[in-house]
């Protein structure tokens, strides 16, 4: 095997070879892919006019700020908020899941929804409302548990569905005008969906994707298969040890089964039809949204010079909002891509541009 | 969040499978990878079996990966 340093040179050798030479944007659209690149120092190996973009790959970011508030409105139901962890920090417009722990409220984190029903299993006097956020690769363990609930007549639990779906959000992107030449696409998400669901980004809009690994060596193998197809963009899956065409067929089912398409609003790209999930009526007794009549109301309003919105359509670096590094930091972060863990501006803050 | 690692599958009981990584033994719930068996390595989001890992296509990734190079690279050397 090849030392890594001769790996790396040849890396840069092959990528200059392969250098379309006109502007050339790589957009990826998973918060882990976000991370890599970062951790990695990818972005120092590229020439000039490849740019590596982030885009809305982030569950806990793109929740629209009406969103969260409906969560907090939620909390102050008198019941458990289940939720993954990432999510507590949020700011909605006037708390935050942390603050409302803080002031009494049950807020309780899951590593996964199946020990949230559990929890709700084992306390039948509590109501636990799991948090449903999250893209494809969550969706199947949410709908596990809410078969499961009904299966065991479990009638203390129910989900609150803020899922979102990838393929319509890189619709509305490129139909917004958005400047990129490549996609890098999720590798987990891809694992339930498969590849055929990305087809149309080559067919209408001539932009090219390669499903990729989160590995140094998958994004750069991916980064290169990308520049090879410029002229002919097609869909490619460079993650193929765990990335099927067809996806994951029994977990297609089982999100079919539980789910239907919604409308959804995304933070930055406002409201994107067929771009959420609704629980099914069939299952409508597991429906927090029905069970506790909330829902996201108002007027999605922006925290005041945040940029959030621009850096997850890919318009602008981290570093170019005036907030960041500034009064927007890890330790007190102001947007949710700050927030986040996986966010963009959390990722730039962290290993530097 | 779409965070998803590797885990061998130690033991199987119905729709669950012990798992371990890094020496910890974690139950997760194989209900999407039914023909999952002892001795694969499967892909665990948040409690989930989602996918089974290729150990052929893992392989093959390496030498794949040795082959563009070595072409990309001798494209280059002819371009020098």
């Amino acid at each position: 095997m090849m030392q890594q340093t001769e790996m790396i040179e040849k890396t840069k050798r092959a990528i200059e070879t392969l250098n379309p030479g006109g502007p050339f944007n790589i957009m990826e659209v998973c918060g882990s892919h976000t991370m890599a690149i970062s951790k990695f120092g990818l972005r120092q190996l590229l020439p000039k006019n490849i740019r590596l973009i982030s885009g809305p790959g982030c569950p806990v970011c793109v929740t629209a700020q009406n969103e969260i508030d409906s969560v907090i409105e939620l909390a102050n139901k008198n019941v458990v908020i289940a939720t993954f962890g990432d999510l507590i920090r949020v700011p909605g417009n006037r708390s935050s899941l942390q603050a409302e722990r803080a002031a009494g409220k049950e807020v309780k984190v899951f590593y996964s929804p199946l020990d949230a029903l559990k929890y709700a299993e084992e306390n039948p006097k509590k109501e636990v409302v799991f948090i449903g956020i999250g893209f494809e690769t969550t969706v199947p363990t949410v709908a596990v548990t809410i078969k499961e609930a009904k299966e065991k007549n479990i009638k203390n639990y129910s989900v609150y569905c803020l899922h979102k779906t990838m393929p319509e959000a890189l619709r509305a992107l490129l139909e917004g005008g958005s400047n990129v030449q490549g996609f890098l696409l999720p590798g987990h998400v891809s694992a339930i969906t498969g590849s055929k669901i990305y087809e149309f980004l080559p067919k209408e809009f001539g932009v090219g994707g390669v499903i990729s690994g989160f590995e140094a060596m998958d994004i750069l193998m991916s980064i290169i298969m990308l520049l090879k197809n410029y002229k002919k963009p097609v869909i490619e899956i460079q993650y193929k040890r765990v990335v099927r065409k067809e996806g994951n067929l029994e977990a297609q089912k089982i999100i079919e089964e539980i789910f239907e398409p919604c409308d959804s609003t995304w933070r930055g790209l406002g409201e994107i039809k067929g771009s959420g999930l609704k629980i099914r009526d069939k299952y409508k007794d597991f429906d927090a949204a029905l069970k506790f009549d909330i829902k996201p109301i108002g007027e999605e309003i922006e925290i005041k010079g945040c940029r959030c919105g621009d850096v997850l359509k890919g318009n602008i670096y981290p570093n170019e909002c005036p907030l960041f590094g500034k009064v927007c930091t890890s330790e007190n972060p102001v947007g949710p891509c700050m927030v986040s863990s996986e966010g963009s501006c959390a990722a730039f803050y962290k290993y530097g541009a | 969040m779409c965070i998803a690692v590797p885990s061998k599958v130690i033991k199987i009981e119905g729709k669950v499978a012990e798992t371990e990584l890094g020496g910890v033994i974690r139950k997760v719930s194989i209900e999407m990878v039914p023909e999952v068996k002892v001795g694969d390595y499967v892909m665990v989001h948040a409690g989930l079996a989602i996918s089974i890992v290729d150990k052929e296509e893992a392989e093959m990734q390496m030498e794949l990966w040795e082959e563009l190079m070595e072409v990309l690279n001798d494209a280059a050397d002819r371009n020098d």
